[in-house]
């Protein structure tokens, strides 16, 4: 008879679960991924290159890039200041602020959109206000950044928060008692320490800051080659019926994903050594 | 220039962890605190760091009012029970990290930091691993880095917070003595905590047995040893801190 581990399964049931696993993944992942490759050059290679030279779906990819461009090192910032707050000083609300940081988790894109409408937009209550400094903040870029950024907050704190209170506090104390400063303590202790949990957090925010429709189907208005980012564009087109451009779109959204994913895979693999060396012994 | 601490209080925020703790320890003593745990004695350590700030009371240290000296600009030497090395530094960059982090006008030059710390690794019995990263060293050899690391500031005090708390006690007692004579050599005025009395008497010229943020008894250890001043010292001296905690000590199973 075979020895098994004491904590190895049956061979069947890890052959099963692997099934299932694998199935699962396939029927629900892989396969709408590749429909979407397959419709986009349903009509051939050109056809779909034709649909991206399009002056209004350039507009969307452009516009899509730069809200990315701006949220994503915003909620960066955010992100590594809340979790620095949260995981080296204990203050009065501390639970409270935790909370509130799901919350664009917890409530729905399109609330947190309406939000935004009810804020800065014409009836709202800074509405006329800004109307009269001459701000565009609703149906133009900055309300699709607020919106984008509200929306995709949580990742980069949620990566670190956990991250950074089970570092604790001992080396930043250790560098502060040899003399460094709060700015070096940061830049040479405390950013080094969570440079992966802060890189896998902005990968997975940028990703949702690109695919984000929700939120930002609210503010933006739906200007055709104005404020479409690419998710609305993909809306756009598919409601007319032009499903080739439609899904050329929604492969280009798709690819910027897998790239995102095959990035930290390969950085995760490059670097596997000092990762293993800066995680707690 | 010797350390004067004067009636410390300190309360964290349902129970007092300092209840005005006072003593003077001359210029380049080894004094060890000592107590069961919860008894303050870390807190008055971190209090010495600048790590902690006392909700009253005074220190004075090297003609300065110690309380009023950021601890960054202290020059006190911490070492920490976890070690609390840079991980993703080199055993070399750990050790150099006090002087690279100084203002350009007063850090050494390059050439001159490299000996500094060749210098260090040897006293503390670590040459040649100066390229390892801290991961790949045991817990004693970590130990003497993070030492090492506190050395290199040219600390005026060595505060050290369990130092050997993590280490078996094989280790533990070879790096006491080692530690000892390192003090004589170098005469820095160093403040040691330990809940093991065996470890305090054994390292220190002068002991304060702490319990509930007090000093119950200060002095030599052969003083206290003679006459204990307190029940709670004799009880102390007698079995050793674990009997507090509510576990009877056998002797002799305890690496005792």
């Amino acid at each position: 008879m075979k020895r098994r581990y004491p904590t190895q399964d049956h061979p069947a049931l890890r052959v099963l679960l692997t099934v299932i696993a694998f199935g699962v993944i396939g029927l629900f992942l892989l396969m709408p991924l590749a429909t979407v490759f397959s419709e986009a050059l349903s009509k051939g290679l050109g056809a779909a290159l034709d649909a991206l030279k399009e002056p209004d779906a350039r507009s969307a990819i452009w516009l899509t890039l730069m809200v990315a461009a701006i949220a994503v090192p915003l909620n960066a910032v955010f992100g590594v200041a809340a979790s620095w707050a949260i995981a080296k000083f204990d203050f009065r609300g501390k639970q409270f602020l935790t909370t509130l940081i799901d919350l664009p988790f917890s409530i729905s894109p399109v609330v947190s959109g309406l939000i935004y409408v009810l804020i800065f937009g014409l009836q709202g209550w800074f509405g006329e206000s800004l109307r009269d400094a001459n701000i565009k903040i609703i149906f133009a870029l900055p309300g699709i950044v607020l919106a984008t950024v509200f929306v995709t907050f949580p990742f980069v704190a949620r990566e670190l928060i956990p991250l950074m209170v089970d570092q604790g506090r001992d080396e930043e104390e250790a560098a502060t008692s040899l003399g460094a400063s709060g700015w070096q303590t940061f830049l040479r202790v405390t950013l080094p320490n969570i440079k992966w949990g802060l890189l896998y957090g902005v990968l997975l925010c940028n990703a949702r800051a690109m695919g984000e429709f929700g939120a930002v189907s609210v503010v933006s208005g739906h200007i055709r080659g104005l404020t479409n980012t690419m998710p609305l564009h993909v809306e756009v087109l598919y409601n007319d019926y032009q499903y080739v451009g439609a899904f050329t779109i929604a492969s280009v959204l798709a690819l910027l994903a897998i790239v995102t994913l095959v990035l930290k895979s390969l950085l995760e693999w490059h670097f596997a050594d000092e990762i293993a060396a800066t995680h707690r012994h | 220039m010797s350390l004067v601490v004067d009636s410390i209080a300190k309360n964290f925020e349902r129970f007092p962890a300092l209840n005005g703790v006072s003593l003077t320890v001359p210029q380049g003593a080894f004094l060890a605190l000592v107590g069961p745990s919860g008894s303050g004695k870390t807190t008055l350590l971190r209090i010495l760091g600048g790590l902690e700030f006392p909700d009253s009371g005074a220190v004075h240290f090297a003609d300065l009012n110690w309380l009023e000296v950021p601890a960054r600009q202290r020059r006190a030497g911490f070492v920490f029970q976890q070690y609390a090395l840079f991980k993703h530094m080199t055993v070399e960059k750990n050790i150099a990290f006090g002087l690279n982090v100084r203002p350009r006008h007063e850090r050494p030059a390059k050439k001159e930091i490299a000996r500094r710390v060749e210098e260090l690794l040897a006293l503390v019995q670590l040459d040649g691993l100066g390229k390892r990263y801290p991961n790949q060293l045991s817990g004693g050899q970590r130990q003497r880095v993070a030492l090492a690391r506190a050395l290199a500031i040219e600390p005026r005090m060595l505060l050290l917070d369990e130092p050997f708390g993590a280490l078996d006690a094989k280790v533990r007692k070879e790096l006491r003595v080692w530690l000892r004579a390192l003090h004589e050599k170098m005469g820095i005025t160093t403040v040691f905590v330990t809940h093991d009395q065996e470890e305090a008497f054994a390292l220190a010229d002068l002991v304060a047995i702490m319990n509930a943020g007090r000093i119950e008894q200060y002095g030599t250890p052969a003083d206290v040893r003679r006459s204990p001043k307190t029940p709670f010292v004799a009880e102390f001296l007698e079995t050793g801190p674990q009997q507090h905690a509510g576990v009877p000590l056998l002797r002799g199973l305890n690496g005792h």
